[in-house]
């Protein structure tokens, strides 16, 4: 690894030749992910929309609304009830003018490994559609069941415990994981996935119960 | 003689020199990911794509690499083309992106990729770079998917779970009986770790019978492991 044998170049020199070489590769290759970025991004976008549209037709059927759902959209300041510190989105789903229900995009900020992003289905009546995991780390084959499509009991996924739940049937303070001394079931080794996601769910419905009429304004 | 010498780079990559068997190079990613067969399967797809372009450009830029800041070079091309393989995958394979999704990223903290571009891209022709790079990366699948499937088995008694996400109308196998209680412990890192022991223990095994009973090559002045 010795090259003292070899001519060299003063320190200065060197320096100054490594560090215009490095500042080289740095432009080149920054340059080329600039590119791809600018390149996909509009597919990305796309993409992330139609799924987003995709997931949210799972909680909520489309013939339930007749408005153009993702365009009737109302932006929140800051929300800690939903795990939006820095603000986030409703979406208002209308029958013949009429609230049918609300769409949240809610995050758990305390999942296994870092933020849980859910979105929420809540009809005008209190019911809940259901839930749906958009983004999430928890460990493959552990705590990623909360994912329906990672779930391996396809017949009955974890999170479709949520269908239909409301609080006037089943009080705020029993939207908890069993082991908190809730209603959820959660599956062994991950209890922590489960109860991040359930304490979400039970903040949201508490959210939309509460501040239901200002919502649909 | 060229064609020889590129399949015994392959081979190396495959057996001699495999990553997770014999120079225990990324075993992090290896430990963490092979919960089961099909992540372990697809981010051993992933890693070859990215060591298989790393080596590539590595090697056909090796002559304008200064010797005093090759690691930063390399880290840098490495990040930068793990990146644009991120970006394309998210852009142009969604579905396949929301399985792979999470492995691609992980791919740049995986010491291999740099140690395969100093050891080997550095001093060699770009198609010999890039057959090793795939050799690597063959032999790296071969590791997860094994690691993964018998992870998988024991644990939860079934094969290809989450399959339908890659291949659309397929799904798992459940191997043993239904009632079959599961083990969680083999899910867990622990079992990752047994298991791991367990394949090398047997490649050991398999090598001495053969007669060449020479002890586990060191990784050299590679990293020990990440």
């Amino acid at each position: 690894m010795s090259e003292q044998n070899l001519p060299q170049p003063s320190p200065l020199k060197l320096s100054a030749s490594t560090a215009g070489v490095m500042l080289l590769f740095t432009l080149v290759f920054t340059g080329l992910m600039a590119g791809t970025y600018e390149l996909t991004r509009d597919t990305i976008a796309a993409s992330a929309e139609a799924e987003q549209l995709r997931l949210i037709n799972e909680i909520l059927p489309p013939a339930g609304y007749d408005n153009a759902l993702l365009q009737d959209v109302k932006i929140l300041g800051s929300t800690p009830e939903l795990g939006l510190p820095k603000g986030g989105k409703v979406w208002r789903a209308r029958k013949a003018g009429q609230p049918a229900a609300l769409v949240f995009e809610t995050v758990a900020p305390d999942g296994y490994a870092g933020a849980v992003r859910l979105v929420i289905a809540v009809s005008a009546d209190g019911t809940l559609g259901g839930v749906r995991v958009t983004e999430h780390h928890e460990t493959p084959g552990l705590g990623d069941y909360i994912d329906p499509k990672k779930d391996k009991n396809k017949a009955e996924p974890w999170i479709a415990q949520f269908v239909g739940k409301t609080l006037t049937t089943l009080p705020l303070e029993r939207w908890k994981v069993k082991k908190d001394g809730g209603d959820f079931v959660y599956r062994t080794g991950a209890t922590i996935s489960a109860r991040a996601v359930t304490n979400a769910v039970a903040r949201t419905v508490a959210y939309a119960h509460a501040q239901r009429d200002a919502l649909y304004q | 003689m060229a064609t020889q010498n590129l399949k015994d780079i392959f081979w190396n990559g495959v057996w001699k020199q495999n990553t997770g068997l014999a120079q225990l190079l990324g075993l992090c990613p290896i430990l963490a990911v092979s919960t089961n067969l099909v992540n372990g399967v697809s981010l051993g797809l992933a890693t070859i794509a990215a060591m298989a372009m790393s080596n590539a450009v590595v090697s056909a830029l090796r002559n304008f690499i200064p010797y005093e800041i090759r690691i930063p070079v390399f880290i840098l091309i490495i990040a930068a083309l793990v990146t644009v393989l991120d970006l394309a995958f998210n852009a142009y394979l969604h579905d396949l992106y929301l399985v792979l999704g999470i492995f691609v990223p992980l791919i740049v903290t995986n010491c291999i990729v740099l140690a395969r571009v100093e050891a080997f891209a550095a001093k060699n022709s770009p198609l010999a770079s890039t057959i090793d790079g795939i050799g690597m990366g063959v032999g790296l699948v071969l590791v997860l998917a094994t690691l993964g499937g018998v992870r998988e088995l024991i644990g939860t008694g079934a094969l290809f779970a989450g399959i339908e996400m890659v291949i659309p109308g397929t799904h798992a196998i459940q191997i043993l009986p239904a009632d079959y209680p599961g083990f969680l412990f083999a899910i867990l890192p622990p079992g990752a770790f047994i298991t791991l022991a367990c394949l090398i223990a047997a490649r050991n095994w398999f090598e001495a019978r053969k007669g060449s009973a020479k002890p586990v090559e060191a990784a050299g002045c590679a990293p020990a492991a990440h």
